[in-house]
């Protein structure tokens, strides 16, 4: 089978799952980045948000064909020697509960905090608004990147 | 003060486990859910003692609890250890809760009715105590002095003569030679240096970083991914199915008939996706036999009226006082299916070789599923053959492990082991090791749902406008996830009759966090708001008049309406509605702060007042108050699950929607400072909410809510 290189986390991957294959699943399946999840395949939930090229996606919608060529960032690829911003203040106020969606949290605020580096509580309701929390994690979500925001002195994470 | 322990649940056993040093075995009442668990392994004169829970201090200090509670976001993970460490005097850093794998040999393990601190609340700090005079006992004995004479804390043994002092790990081993003393004490609340007080979470840094592994993201050697196609109808079942074309699938390496439908099984999700699509099966599904929402709708509303089933609760004479007083009001409410979408879709992976059956599950009772597996394991082999549509070649294993995962939400939903089963029977069939993962369209397709119900709610009021009889018909689908909470009210009224009328339908029903609290909690604070208008008073005070009896609701009552300011002034635009429930040992009050324009109602903050009893980590009494209030709202405000030919007309997140940021309201909370036994606290935010939003719109619109989700149209129609 023709394989196909993958631009992950800064790393290049060979894989070999045809053109069409949402790449959550390339992720998951084949190079075990399991920390993107799958919650509804339809672009609904947002559990499976990645960052292309710095933007974030659904990477449930994007098959695996559009991505050469481009830099993708998962959650594994969020911290760099020290946690990013948003996963240390996400520690602090004891964001996540089950857990499940908090990629998606973390991946869409990142985005966020590189386009807005202290973004307004409107600019947090637009770019969050993309994923659900069946746990109800979202004023917590909102307290953090406040509160990334401030540590980052309003210059955003890295990643 | 060291206060005795309950004698009733004294009993711990040394033990071994690798890695050495101390290990206490002992039994977690880890029930949940009443009905059929609950034996907790606990010791009877006919029942061997069968271990559910182990405490190990090793020799380096590390000391870890071993059990197989779920971790679902309710933060068990850091409570648990919590009460063990408090009694121990341990060093919190190092005390961590280890899942361990269920087999035959131990207990029952099941985690719902948010009962794992309330029953663990003796047995896991008396292990602690335990362990505790243990290790002092081997000092005491290392340094040739009375044990009274040694005092702990944070992971040592401390010479209060001399100063000396000696590590728990160091001490284990010696520990480990001592008896099991039979007497310990309990520290008072007064004593507690460890629980009330906010603690780090222990399991949120593999969160953050998305190492956690929950169910969905197990990997094995060799794993291959199946996919099945169940009858979008309930009660239809598999006519005919295109099994050759499926195979033709690139990717796509077997496709098996199996008791729940055909399992497409193949080298990845996409592919087995594939391969279910091209199966093109011919249901056997009569349409006749199917039924609409409204044919549900129309038996429920028919079951408000006519001959109780059964009478749930009866206080002097209802029919006669509600005859002769001054004033009657009726009302009839109505609450609809609802699905758990919980975000991490049902999986489980199995692999079974050399005579043994391995499970990887997010489930909510390990003992369940490891029952159910046995079942279809031992239960007759044509049976079994007939499940998995041909003859087995490998040998039937005998010996069932189940190892719980994280679980990416519960609410109930993984108390069921349907999914597990189904996994199983998939990996008999294809003789490989397999992962089991439903799509959404599945989960809300194939859940066991909260059940629908219809209320008719009477009073008699007198000329003061106080309640003189209350009446409540529950007309529901099943009696045990309908009657919950409405029993007692917790106003004072002096003739009650609450019954109950049975509706069968044929959708699949089962817990959904806080149970038949969520539907009563709605139904019965809504009808007293009703009685407090009526009376013309005010919703607030007309409720703390009444509740003389219940000084731990009515306090939380009164909390919650201070901190929310219900007589102060707020925004134009801006109304306060109330509720109060009692659930799972625990008192909720909430208050919502909603608009209402154009037919859509914003509840922009809640004002919660809780009294758990006492409080083992605060901040995780919050968060459950926070997610409660969410949650609790997408039932209120968002959609229902419906049906059409008795097949589930929602299918995805685009038609079953979930509150989203920016209409998530800011949650406060606030918790009674108390000592009583501690309670839960993962269900009981989710009762008041709803009334409390319905209460704050009729406030705001005049318009009373009887029927939810509550609906634009609605909003508009005057009352």
């Amino acid at each position: 089978m023709r394989k196909r290189v993958l631009r992950v986390n800064g790393r290049d991957h060979e894989v070999s799952a045809s053109g069409d294959t949402p790449l959550l699943w390339v992720l998951r399946e084949e190079l075990g980045l399991t920390g993107t999840k799958f919650g509804c395949g339809i672009g609904q939930c947002g559990a499976c948000t990645v960052h292309l090229d710095g933007q974030p996606v659904p990477s449930c919608l994007v098959p695996v064909e559009q991505t050469r060529g481009r830099e993708i960032t998962t959650i594994e690829g969020l911290a760099g020697e020290r946690l990013h911003p948003l996963q240390a203040a996400w520690i602090e106020l004891q964001v996540p509960q089950c857990g499940y969606c908090q990629s998606g949290q973390l991946m869409a605020a990142a985005a966020l905090l590189r386009e807005h580096p202290d973004p307004s509580d409107e600019d947090i309701d637009a770019a969050m608004s993309r994923v659900l929390c069946r746990c109800g994690t979202y004023q917590r979500v909102r307290a953090a990147i406040h509160r990334a925001a401030r540590t980052t002195g309003g210059r955003g994470g890295g990643a | 003060m060291r206060l005795p322990a309950d004698p009733g649940r004294r009993r711990f056993l040394k033990t071994t486990l690798a890695g050495g040093g101390l290990t206490l075995a002992f039994c977690l009442p880890l029930g949940g859910c009443g009905k059929d668990g609950g034996d907790g392994g606990q010791a009877t004169a006919t029942a061997p003692f069968r271990p559910n829970a182990w405490l190990q201090i090793a020799p380096d200090g590390t000391t870890t609890v071993f059990l197989a509670e779920a971790e679902m976001g309710q933060g068990v993970y850091t409570s648990i250890p919590m009460l063990v460490a408090e009694e121990l005097d341990a060093d919190w850093r190092r005390i961590r809760l280890q899942r361990a794998p269920l087999a035959p040999e131990y207990g029952a393990q099941r985690t719902g009715g948010s009962t794992s601190v309330r029953d663990g609340w003796q047995t896991l700090r008396h292990a602690g105590a335990t362990a505790r005079a243990m290790l002092v006992a081997a000092a005491a004995q290392a340094w040739g002095i009375p044990a009274a004479q040694c005092r702990t804390e944070s992971g040592f043994v401390i010479d209060t003569g001399g100063g000396r002092r000696l590590g728990y790990g160091e001490l284990a081993a010696m520990a480990a030679r001592q008896p099991v003393p039979q007497d310990v004490a309990l520290k008072s609340p007064a004593e507690f240096r460890l629980l009330g007080k906010p603690v780090t979470r222990t399991d949120l840094d593999a969160k953050v970083r998305g190492s956690a592994v929950f169910g969905i993201d197990v990997q094995l050697p060799g794993l291959l991914v199946a996919s099945v196609a169940r009858c979008p109808h309930f009660g239809g079942r598999v006519q005919s199915f295109d099994a050759e074309a499926a195979a033709q699938i690139p990717g796509v390496v077997s496709v098996h008939e199996i008791s729940t439908g055909v399992a497409v099984v193949a080298d990845g999700y996409t592919a087995a996706l594939k391969g279910r699509d091209a199966l093109r099966i011919q249901w056997d599904f009569d349409p006749a036999a199917g039924v609409d929402s409204e044919d549900i709708d129309a038996a429920l509303h028919a079951a408000t009226g006519g001959t109780a089933d059964r009478e749930e609760a009866r206080r002097g004479d209802p029919e006669t006082a509600l005859e002769q007083a001054p004033r009657r009001l009726q009302a009839e409410y109505r609450l609809p299916f609802q699905a758990h979408a919980t975000l991490e879709p049902m999986n489980c992976t199995v692999r079974i070789s050399d005579g043994l059956c391995e499970v990887w599950a997010p489930t909510q009772a390990p003992t369940d599923a490891h029952r159910e597996v046995e079942a279809l394991l031992l239960g007759p082999l044509d049976k079994l053959v007939r499940k998995v549509g041909r003859k087995l070649s490998i040998d039937l294993p005998s010996d069932v492990r189940i190892h719980t995962t994280l679980l990416g939400g519960g609410f109930g939903r993984r108390l069921k082991q349907d999914f597990v089963v189904e996994a199983v029977e998939i990996a008999l069939a294809a003789e490989r090791p397999v992962k089991l993962i439903w799509s959404r369209e599945d989960d809300l397709q194939h859940d066991f749902y909260r059940p629908a119900t219809r209320h008719r709610l009477q009073a008699g009021l007198d000329d003061a406008g106080r309640p003189l009889a209350w009446r409540h018909r529950i007309a529901g689908p099943s009696r045990g996830l309908c009657v919950g909470g409405a029993r007692r009210i917790p106003y004072d009224v002096a003739n009650l009759l609450v019954d109950y009328r049975n509706v069968d339908t044929p959708v699949p029903v089962h817990y959904w966090r806080s149970v038949a609290h969520a539907h009563n909690g709605f139904v019965i604070e809504s009808f007293i708001d009703e009685l407090a208008v009526a009376a013309g008073a005010d919703p607030f005070e007309y409720r703390r008049a009444l509740m003389k009896d219940q000084p731990r609701l009515r306090r939380v009552l009164e909390l919650a309406a201070e901190k929310a300011g219900w007589s102060g002034e707020r925004p134009a635009g801006r109304h306060l509605g109330i509720a109060a429930h009692s659930s799972y040992g625990s008192h909720v009050a909430q208050v919502a702060e909603v608009s209402v324009q154009d037919g859509r109602v914003r509840v922009h903050r809640v004002t919660c007042a809780i009294d758990c009893g006492q409080v083992i980590n605060p901040d995780t009494v919050r968060a459950q108050m926070e997610g409660s209030v969410v949650f609790g709202l997408s039932a209120a405000l968002k959609d229902e699950i419906t049906l059409e030919q008795s097949r589930v007309r929602q299918s995805n997140f685009h038609d079953y929607r979930l509150l989203r940021f920016d209409e998530a309201p800011e949650v406060e909370t606030w918790i009674v400072d108390s000592d009583a036994h501690p309670e839960g606290v993962g269900e009981p935010g989710v009762p008041p909410i709803a009334a409390a939003v319905a209460n704050a719109i009729y406030a705001a619109t005049g318009v009373r809510i009887r029927s939810l989700p509550v609906t634009t149209d609605a909003l508009r129609t005057p009352a």
